[in-house]
C-alpha cells in the first residue's frame, strides 16, 4: 500500500483517530493506575490500548513507532505479570511513551509519512526499566504537558442526533415534494401550509447542525490529571485532581477559548495554591490537597468552577502589591473590601516576572486569563478563605444550552424539571394518602426514612384557586427536588419520561415569574415551560398554602419574615418545647428496650455509633416540686417506643427525648420572654400555647459535648 | 407636511379598526396554538413555537380592556420586534396592508374607550373609515394590561391579581 494512495489515506485518517482516542483514554487510565497500582483492570486496559497502537503501526509500516511502542509494551507486561512494581520512574517514562506516540501522530497528520524522530533514548530507558534498573533522568519529564494538541479535522457526533437529522432531512424532502406539487397545481392552501412546515423543519434542522458544534467541556479537561499529576510531582506537592460535570455541553470554539485560562488556573492553584505536604499538615490539612474542576448549566449559562483547598488568597498582600503597582490609591486601599481587593489580580501589571516560575505563568498572567473569557463574552470572577482555599467561577453564556429533563404534567401542561435538581421520584397510593402525607397545620410533609419532606403542590401554586378547592384524594406523584442545599417534594400530576431539552430562555416581558427557567419545544413542536426550583422553593415558602393564607392576611397576624425558618414543635410532659426545624437532623422513634446506661448516662446504638440520650426533661430542669398534669388533649406517651429528635452540631449528635412531636410552624416567633431557667432561651406563645425555645448549645455542652472553636466560627 | 407614505399592516380587534406600521411587524401568521402560562399576566394567552423560537403572544383584546379571545376562536397573530423583545399580538383578524399619507394623521377622537386610549398614538383618517394607529410599545408592555376584566380565557387557568412584573435581578 503505498503513502498517497486513497486507501492509505483512509487507513491513515482512521489510524490516527483512533490512536488519539487511545492516547487521551489511557492518559486519564494511567493517573489512576498510579495512585491505585493494585488496580488489576487499570493495568490490564493500559497494556491493550499500547498493544493495539503497537499493532496498528506495524500494519501500517511505521516502524520506528512500532519499536517504541512494543518497548512500552514489553515494560507493561512485566508490570502485569508481576515481575515489576509500578514505579514512580516506570509511569513517566511510559507518560514520556505516550507523549511521543502523540507527537508523531501529530506529526503524521500533517506530513502524511512516519516522522524522523529518534526514540533510541527512551526505547533504553524502557528497556532499562524492564531489567530493573532506574536509569539517570527516567523520573524526569521532558515537558510537562501544557499544550494539548488541537483536534482540527473531525468532531464527534452522537449517534442519537445523527439519527434526528437524517429523519429531519427526510421531512425537508418530503415538504420540498409537497410544495412543488402545489405550486405546479396552483393550490395556494397547500402552498401555505407546506411553507409554514418548511418554516419548522428548516428551523429544526438548523438547531440540529448547530447542536453538532456542541461538545463536552470534559474534553478540555480530560488531560487534567496527568497536567496535575506531573506539576505536583515537579513542585515537590501532593495533589489530586477531581471532576465533575464533564459532560456539560458547550459550543466548540467556546471549548478551545476557555482552554488556556482552565489550564492556567489549574498550574497556578497546583504551583502556588496548595502547600507543601509538610506545610499542610502543620495547618492541620491532609497532606494531599485537591483540585477540583466542576461544570454546570445555571440560568442560561455554563458555570465552571475550579476549586482549590491551599492556602487562599493573601488579601492584605494583593492589597499592597496592588498599591505598589500604582492600581489603586492609598485612599481606595484603605476602603475596598476584601473581596474587591482580590479582584484586583485579574488587572494587567499585577504579576511580575518573579512569580512567573518556570512552572506556571510563562508570561501568562490572570488578565490575560480574564480577557479571554471576556472575549467570549464570559466573566470570570474568584472567591479566596485565606488558609481555606480559593475558587474561581467562570461563566459563560450560551447560544444553546442543552439539558436533561423530566417531563411532569400539572394543571393539564407539561412542564420541565431539569434533571440536575431531581433526586428522586416517588409515588403514593391514592388509599394511602391520608395515613402517608402528614398535615401540620397548613404544611403538608411526607416523611422520608425519618427526615420531614415539605411538601409544594405543583398545581395549587400555579393555580393558586385550587389550593382552596376540595379534591378527590388520588394517587400522588412526588419529585424530590433539591434546590440551595434544601428537599423539598414537588406534588405534581403525573410523571413522564427524561428527554434532553434545548433551553430558550423565555422573553424578557416574563422575567419577573421566578418559578420558570425558560421554556424548550417538545417533539411535537409545542413549547412547555421548564421549572426553576429555586424559584418554586421560594414561592411555595412565600406562599401560606390553604387555609392558612387567610390567617396571614388579617392585619392582626403578625406575619412570620419571609425567610424564617421553620419550627419544631414538641411536647414533653405537659410542656410545650420548640426548635429551629433546620436543627433536627432526624426523628426516629426508637425502641425503649435499646436504650442503654453507661455511668448516669443513656445511649443508644444509632446508625453504627452510639448516640447519647437526654430527655429534655432533665436539660430543663423543672422548679416545681409536683410534675404538671399532662395536657388533657395530649394522648399519652407511647410505652414502647421513644420518640427522638436528632441534633447534630458538627461531628456530635444528640438524641433528645421527647413524649411527642407535636407540629411544624412556619416561622420561628420572637422571643417574648427572656429565660427563666437552664436548658431554655426563652419562651414564647405559639398558636395560644406558651412554648419554650430549647438551648441546643446548653443540651449539647451537658453532655460533654462543647463545640470546638473551629465548629464555633462556621456558619 | 405630507412625507412619503405609511405603510400599515391593519387588523381588526373587537370593534376597532387598527394599524402598526410595516416597520415594527416581522411577520404575519395564522393561528398555533400556544401554550398557557399560569401565573404570567393577563393579558399573556401562552407561548408559540416560532421556528424553534420561544414567542411570548399577548392577547390584544385583553389589553385594550375587552372581552377576551373565546377558546374556540382561532385569532390571527401578529408578530412584532420592540426592541429587544420579540412578541405575538393576538388579533382577532387581519385585513390588508394599506398605503396612507401623513397628512391623513390626526389625534384620537375623544368618543375613544378610554380602556383603548393609551393604546393609541392616532388616527388615519379613511377614505370609509378610522385607522387607529396603534402604539406598539403599550401593546406590547403588560404592565398596561386592562385590569378591570377578569373573565376567565381559555381553559381553566385565572391569573391573580398581584403584579408579577416586579423586575427581579436574575
Amino acid at each position: 500500500m503505498e503513502p498517497g494512495s486513497p486507501e492509505y489515506e483512509v487507513l491513515l485518517g482512521e489510524f490516527i483517530a483512533e490512536a488519539r482516542e487511545i492516547l487521551a483514554r489511557v492518559d486519564g487510565t494511567l493517573v489512576a493506575l498510579e495512585r491505585d497500582p493494585a488496580d488489576a483492570d487499570g493495568l490490564a486496559a493500559v497494556f491493550r490500548d499500547v498493544h493495539t497502537i503497537k499493532g496498528n503501526c506495524g500494519w501500517l509500516g511505521f516502524g520506528r513507532l512500532e519499536a517504541l511502542a512494543h518497548a512500552c509494551e514489553s515494560l507493561l507486561d512485566c508490570v502485569r505479570n508481576g515481575e515489576l512494581e509500578l514505579t514512580t520512574e516506570i509511569v513517566t517514562s511510559v507518560f514520556a511513551t505516550l507523549d511521543a506516540l502523540g507527537r508523531s501522530v501529530d506529526g503524521l497528520e500533517r506530513t502524511r509519512v512516519e516522522g524522523d524522530e529518534d526514540f533510541s533514548g527512551l526505547i533504553a530507558t524502557l528497556d532499562a526499566l524492564r531489567e530493573g534498573e532506574v536509569p539517570a533522568g527516567a523520573a524526569d519529564d521532558d515537558g510537562v504537558v501544557d499544550e494539548l494538541p488541537a483536534r482540527e479535522g473531525a468532531i464527534r457526533v452522537g449517534v442519537d442526533l445523527l439519527d434526528r437529522l437524517v429523519n429531519q432531512v427526510g421531512e425537508l424532502v418530503l415538504v420540498r415534494n409537497q410544495l412543488l406539487q402545489a405550486v405546479a397545481a396552483g393550490d395556494a392552501v397547500t402552498v401555505g401550509i407546506s411553507s409554514q412546515r418548511l418554516d419548522v423543519v428548516t428551523g429544526q434542522l438548523q438547531e440540529g447542525i448547530m447542536r453538532t458544534r456542541m461538545q463536552p467541556v470534559g474534553r478540555v479537561w480530560s488531560r487534567f490529571p496527568r497536567l496535575v499529576r506531573d506539576l505536583a510531582l515537579e513542585c515537590g506537592k501532593q495533589v489530586r485532581l477531581s471532576v465533575e460535570g464533564g459532560d456539560t455541553e458547550l459550543d466548540r470554539t467556546l471549548i478551545e477559548a476557555i482552554r488556556g485560562p482552565l489550564t492556567h488556573i489549574v498550574r497556578n492553584a497546583v504551583d502556588h495554591g496548595i502547600e507543601e505536604p509538610e506545610a499542610r499538615t502543620a495547618a492541620g490539612k491532609p497532606a494531599e490537597g485537591f483540585v477540583a474542576l466542576r461544570a454546570f448549566h445555571e440560568a442560561g449559562q455554563v458555570v465552571l468552577e475550579a476549586t482549590d483547598d491551599g492556602k487562599g488568597i493573601d488579601v492584605e498582600r494583593v492589597r499592597r502589591r496592588a498599591l505598589d503597582r500604582g492600581l489603586i490609591g492609598s485612599e481606595e486601599a484603605a476602603k475596598l473590601a476584601d473581596n474587591e481587593v482580590i479582584e484586583r489580580v485579574f488587572e494587567p501589571g499585577f504579576s511580575t516576572a518573579e512569580d512567573v516560575s518556570s512552572i506556571s505563568g510563562r508570561g501568562v498572567g490572570l488578565d490575560a486569563v480574564r480577557t479571554s473569557i471576556e472575549a467570549i463574552g464570559g466573566s470570570i470572577a474568584v472567591d479566596s478563605r485565606r488558609g481555606r482555599g480559593t475558587r474561581f467561577r467562570i461563566k459563560i453564556p450560551l447560544t444553546l444550552a442543552i439539558i436533561q429533563a423530566l417531563i411532569v404534567r400539572s394543571v393539564g401542561l407539561r412542564y420541565a424539571i431539569p434533571q440536575a435538581n431531581l433526586v428522586e421520584l416517588l409515588r403514593i397510593e391514592a388509599a394511602d394518602v391520608e395515613r402517608l402525607i402528614e398535615h401540620v397545620h397548613g404544611a403538608r410533609v411526607y416523611r422520608l426514612r425519618g427526615r420531614l419532606l415539605p411538601l409544594v403542590y405543583l398545581d395549587e401554586l400555579l393555580v393558586p384557586e385550587l389550593a382552596r378547592t376540595e379534591r378527590p384524594a388520588r394517587d400522588v406523584n412526588i419529585a424530590v427536588l433539591e434546590a440551595e442545599d434544601r428537599q423539598f417534594g414537588l406534588v405534581v400530576e403525573s410523571v413522564h419520561d427524561t428527554q434532553e431539552i434545548v433551553v430558550k430562555p423565555l422573553g424578557r416581558e416574563l422575567r419577573g415569574l421566578s418559578c420558570y427557567a425558560g421554556a424548550c419545544i417538545m417533539g411535537d413542536g409545542k413549547v412547555a415551560l421548564i421549572l426553576d426550583v429555586v424559584g418554586v422553593a421560594r414561592m411555595a415558602r412565600m406562599a401560606p398554602a390553604g387555609a392558612e393564607r387567610h390567617a396571614a392576611e388579617s392585619p392582626l397576624a403578625t406575619p412570620a419574615p419571609a425567610d424564617s425558618a421553620a419550627a419544631l414543635l414538641v411536647g414533653v410532659g405537659g410542656g410545650r418545647f420548640a426548635m429551629p426545624l433546620e436543627s433536627v437532623d432526624r426523628l426516629e422513634e426508637l425502641p425503649r428496650a435499646s436504650v442503654e446506661r453507661a455511668g448516669n448516662r443513656s445511649l443508644i446504638q444509632y446508625r453504627g455509633a452510639i448516640l447519647p440520650l437526654l430527655r429534655v426533661d432533665e436539660l430543663v430542669r423543672e422548679r416545681r416540686k409536683t410534675p404538671r398534669e399532662p395536657a388533657y388533649d395530649e394522648p399519652p406517651a407511647d410505652e414502647d417506643t421513644i420518640q427522638v429528635v436528632v441534633h447534630r452540631s458538627g461531628e456530635r449528635r444528640i438524641g433528645l427525648v421527647v413524649d411527642r412531636i407535636v407540629d411544624i410552624v412556619e416561622g420561628l416567633p420572637e422571643v417574648t420572654h427572656p429565660s427563666t431557667r437552664d436548658g431554655v432561651l426563652g419562651s414564647t406563645v405559639i398558636r395560644g400555647r406558651i412554648t419554650e425555645l430549647l438551648d441546643l448549645r446548653a443540651a449539647m455542652s451537658s453532655i460533654g459535648a462543647v463545640p470546638s472553636a473551629a465548629e464555633e466560627a462556621e456558619p | 407636511m405630507d412625507g412619503s407614505p405609511n405603510i400599515i399592516c391593519t387588523f381588526m380587534v373587537g370593534e376597532l379598526f387598527l394599524g402598526l406600521e410595516i416597520g415594527h411587524v416581522r411577520e404575519i401568521l395564522r393561528y398555533q396554538d400556544m401554550t398557557p402560562v399560569p401565573l404570567a399576566p393577563m393579558a399573556v394567552s401562552g407561548l408559540l413555537n416560532l421556528r424553534g423560537e420561544v414567542v411570548t403572544a399577548i392577547d390584544l383584546r385583553r389589553q385594550l380592556g375587552m372581552p377576551a379571545t373565546q377558546p374556540d376562536a382561532m385569532p390571527d397573530i401578529v408578530v412584532v420586534d420592540v426592541d429587544p423583545i420579540r412578541v405575538g399580538l393576538l388579533v382577532d383578524r387581519i385585513e390588508d396592508i394599506v398605503e396612507v399619507g401623513d397628512g391623513r394623521f390626526e389625534d384620537p377622537p375623544d368618543t375613544l374607550d378610554p380602556a383603548a386610549r393609551r393604546f393609541i398614538r392616532g388616527v388615519y383618517k379613511l377614505e370609509d373609515r378610522l385607522l387607529a394607529a396603534l402604539d406598539v410599545h403599550a401593546a406590547t408592555d403588560l404592565g398596561a394590561g386592562g385590569a378591570d376584566t377578569r373573565e376567565r380565557g381559555r381553559g381553566q387557568l385565572h391569573q391573580p391579581s398581584a403584579p408579577s412584573m416586579e423586575t427581579r435581578d436574575s
